[in-house]
């Protein structure tokens, strides 16, 4: 039977922490800036390229500057299947940006995501970690007055 | 404490607690209760209560899956049911607190159903319900009825004592009860689980790992955050027995970013495993010793193909890799590793606990035991539900699901996500197994049932889950990356009416190529929504690409909107509100949509006011309406009312 600690690779313990490292980079200061992974790449004795990579590849990691508060839409099936273009409308004529962008005050971004696992509450958005879901353009208004 | 002082302790908290002389009020308040307004009623009810001086216990439990009618709270007073009620607001709660927990009417106008010991006149038994009644639920078993926060709750309905039971056992004989049982893999392949655990359990090596598949992605899947919210600790001493089983050492549960209460509610149950001496070295007194660590993705649909979750654990970019060698062979940094979904752990906990026999009761001679599935789409009730294997689609979508909202006709069943495929009206009294489901052309999944009426079109969802395969890829071969773009493209091509006849076998050929030539799962299934409508739906793609027609009229540019010049009473209320000031027209005059400016959003279609009927939406056809507006027919004045005076613009 083996005992606990002993599984623990050394090598790829550097790599392991590669997405924590980014993930708490991120929390910290809102994205990964290009200065975080050149320092993160040092850090660790990987190249820039490898960190970049892996920093690019996980759509919750962002190398743009993020707002305060992150909307996602969910474009998944069962959200399209009600409408969730309505929505997408929605939100984009009440903070005026396009998915993909930033609001100038630094208030929201605004992305489109894949299935959120709420599917019985289609269509359904994410702002932060709050599940908003039967939501109708009606709705969008005085749900995003609550993060500012 | 030993552990049957730990259980004995339980058994008694939950006895005072079902026998407490005080009323106990519990909410519904995984994240499709949150979304629906959960969270409000805690205080409202909390304050309801204070106002009049009642002393009441208010805890929350997990989903029970009646997701379309939430929030839900149930009410039991001392020595009486449980009485569920549904589509709770914070006014409702309040009125229920006045009237049943204050002045003792239970309202059976408002109540859904009760569980527990005694009836209640006028309110039928939850469980007798047509969504609850034909569930058998085994990986299901806790959720909605226990506090997912508390282990005690847990080990109470006998929570654990499948660990302590495989403890006992030899190592190998764990495995053999779970093959005599039959569980498949749920995460979707349904590959026998037992004999998985053997081959990674023979792998050389003292080294070893099992992982918790949590990535659940696929678009209309939401059971494993539903049983992770709702009883993490069935999926957690799963992965014990497991890992015993095997002999692994450390293992991972891998879960996505996206289910931020489920990571929380694991975080907990984990702390509290290691408080009970669940988790760490010598596990209740044995010579077992585990360590169990959360990692969380950041957003990758292929991190659930289990190569690239390996990958990603160990922090790199989620990409998979060929097999062999199997992770059972080399798995994660190496090592022999088992991978088993969330579901599949929540069932091996129950086996152990009840019995191979027992589980093997459940389902047909080629899949057994039960299966959860995720209703989402069109159909009347969404939700969580948990059936033995061989139910049919029928008694699915139409008996639990309470069939197609509207009054619409039934078009088609997606099952297994991305990986998956649309299987028709004809199909509907087919057995589900993993078996018939292939057969079918599609596949069983990880249990995502995505229902569509007659107004969804087929080419479209094709078209739709490419564009998620191409968002999805990981990019590294190129028959996935490149395929399913070339796919796509010619998918657009035929929803914007610009199909060729030859797009069909062109179709057919890239799929093959692309199932050949990938990699990963991903890949390799990714042509199964285009191949199963082309089975069953050829007639829209003919449809689509020889006579520009959509039959669903559903893709925006084959379809048209009219406004009939005879029916049209220019009363003003699509010029008003179309968004795209694509109606000419005024006063008295017969409007007209103006089809260069028009966007399709089908606003006029919606608004006009239902007895003229004068706007109407065609595919393929052209109507013949004036060129500019023009008075409407005299003939029309009289027969109706007025339309200024009986229409209001606040439609």
């Amino acid at each position: 039977m083996s005992k606990i600690g002993e599984g623990t690779n050394p090598q790829s313990q550097e790599k392991r922490d590669l997405l924590v490292l980014l993930e708490r980079a991120q929390s910290r200061s809102g994205y990964l800036s290009k200065r975080t992974i050149a320092e993160l790449a040092e850090s660790l004795g990987l190249s820039i390229g490898e960190v970049y990579g892996v920093a690019s590849f996980y759509s919750f990691l962002s190398i743009k500057p993020q707002g305060r508060n992150v909307i996602r839409i969910c474009k998944s099936l069962p959200c399209y299947l009600k409408n969730a273009q309505t929505i997408i409308e929605g939100v984009r004529k009440e903070i005026g940006i396009n998915p993909g962008e930033t609001t100038a005050d630094g208030r929201f971004s605004f992305e489109l995501t894949n299935c959120i696992g709420a599917c019985d509450k289609a269509p359904a958005m994410m702002v932060n970690d709050d599940v908003h879901g039967d939501l109708t353009p009606k709705k969008i208004s005085k749900i995003l007055q609550a993060y500012k | 404490m030993s552990f049957d002082e730990i259980r004995s302790r339980a058994v008694s908290e939950w006895e005072a607690l079902e026998g407490s002389d005080k009323t106990r009020i519990f909410i519904g308040a995984a994240t499709c209760g949150r979304a629906a307004g959960a969270m409000a009623l805690f205080d409202v009810i909390q304050k309801k209560l204070a106002e009049h001086n009642v002393e009441a216990i208010v805890g929350q439990v997990g989903c029970i899956g009646l997701c379309y009618i939430e929030p839900l709270i149930s009410i039991a007073k001392p020595g009486r049911p449980h009485i569920y009620y549904s589509d709770v607001t914070p006014e409702l709660a309040a009125q229920l607190i006045e009237d049943y927990v204050i002045n003792d009417n239970p309202r059976p106008d408002l109540a859904l159903g009760s569980t527990g010991e005694g009836e209640i006149e006028g309110i039928p038994r939850l469980f007798d319900l047509p969504m609850l009644k034909p569930q058998v639920r085994i990986a299901l078993r806790n959720c909605g009825i226990i506090d997912p926060e508390n282990i005690n709750n847990y080990i109470a309905r006998d929570g654990y004592s499948g660990l302590v039971k495989a403890l006992g056992m030899k190592p190998e004989d764990v495995g053999e009860e779970v093959k005599k049982s039959g569980l498949g893999g749920r995460g979707g392949a349904g590959f026998p689980t037992g004999l998985k655990w053997e081959f990674c359990r023979k792998s050389p090596g003292n080294i070893k790992y099992v992982i918790c598949n949590a990535d659940e992605g696929d678009p209309g899947a939401f059971m494993d955050r539903s049983l992770l919210e709702g009883d993490p600790h069935a999926v957690l001493e799963g992965i014990l027995i497991g890992a015993y089983s095997i002999g692994a050492g450390e293992g991972y549960i891998y879960i996505r970013a996206e289910y931020p209460l489920a990571i929380e509610r694991l975080k907990l149950a984990i702390s509290q495993m290691e408080e009970y001496g669940l988790l760490g070295n010598n596990i209740l007194g044995s010579d077992f010793s585990f360590k169990l660590s959360i990692k969380q993705g950041a957003g990758a649909f292929v991190c659930g193909e289990e190569t690239a979750l390996m990958a990603s654990i160990e922090g790199q970019r989620g990409m998979p890799r060929p097999r062999p060698p199997f992770p059972a062979q080399s798995g994660l940094w190496g090592k022999p590793t088992n991978i088993n979904n969330v579901e599949t752990w929540s069932s091996v906990s129950a086996i152990l606990q009840r019995g191979a026999d027992w589980y093997s009761g459940y389902g047909t001679e080629a899949s057994k035991g039960t299966k959860t599935f995720a209703l989402a789409g069109k159909i009347v009730r969404t939700g969580l539900i948990e059936v033995p294997l061989g139910i049919t689609l029928e008694e699915i979508i139409f008996g639990i699901g309470g069939g197609i909202p509207d009054g619409k006709r039934f078009k088609a069943v997606q099952t297994g996500g991305p990986s998956g495929g649309c299987l028709p009206e004809s199909l509907l009294n087919l057995p589900v197994d993993y078996k018939t489901l292939a057969q079918a052309g599609s596949i069983m999944g990880s249990g995502g049932m995505v229902v569509m009426d007659e107004e969804t079109c087929m080419v479209d969802v094709a078209r739709y889950f490419l564009t998620f395969t191409q968002d999805e890829s990981c990019g590294k071969c190129v028959p996935c990356r490149l395929g399913t773009k070339q796919m796509l493209d010619i998918l657009n091509d035929i929803t914007q009416g610009k199909g060729k006849p030859e797009d069909i076998d062109l179709l057919q050929g890239l799929s093959k190529q692309i199932n050949a030539g990938s990699l990963c799962g991903l890949g390799q299934t990714a042509p199964n929504p285009v191949l199963t409508t082309l089975r069953y739906f050829g007639d829209e793609y003919e449809a689509h690409i020889k006579e520009k027609r959509c039959p669903a009229l559903a893709c925006t540019d084959l379809i048209t909107f009219y406004i009939l010049p005879d029916k049209c009473q220019g009363c003003g209320i699509c010029l008003r509100k179309c968004p795209s000031e694509a109606i000419l027209g005024d006063k008295r005059l017969v409007h007209i949509v103006d089809q260069d400016k028009c966007s399709k959003c089908g606003t006029c279609l919606d608004v006009c006011p239902a007895k003229f009927g004068a706007v109407v939406k065609v595919s393929g056809e052209e109507i013949a309406v004036p060129s500019e507006p023009i008075p409407i027919t005299p003939a029309k004045k009289g027969t109706e009312d007025s339309p200024e005076s009986s229409v209001s613009d606040e439609t």
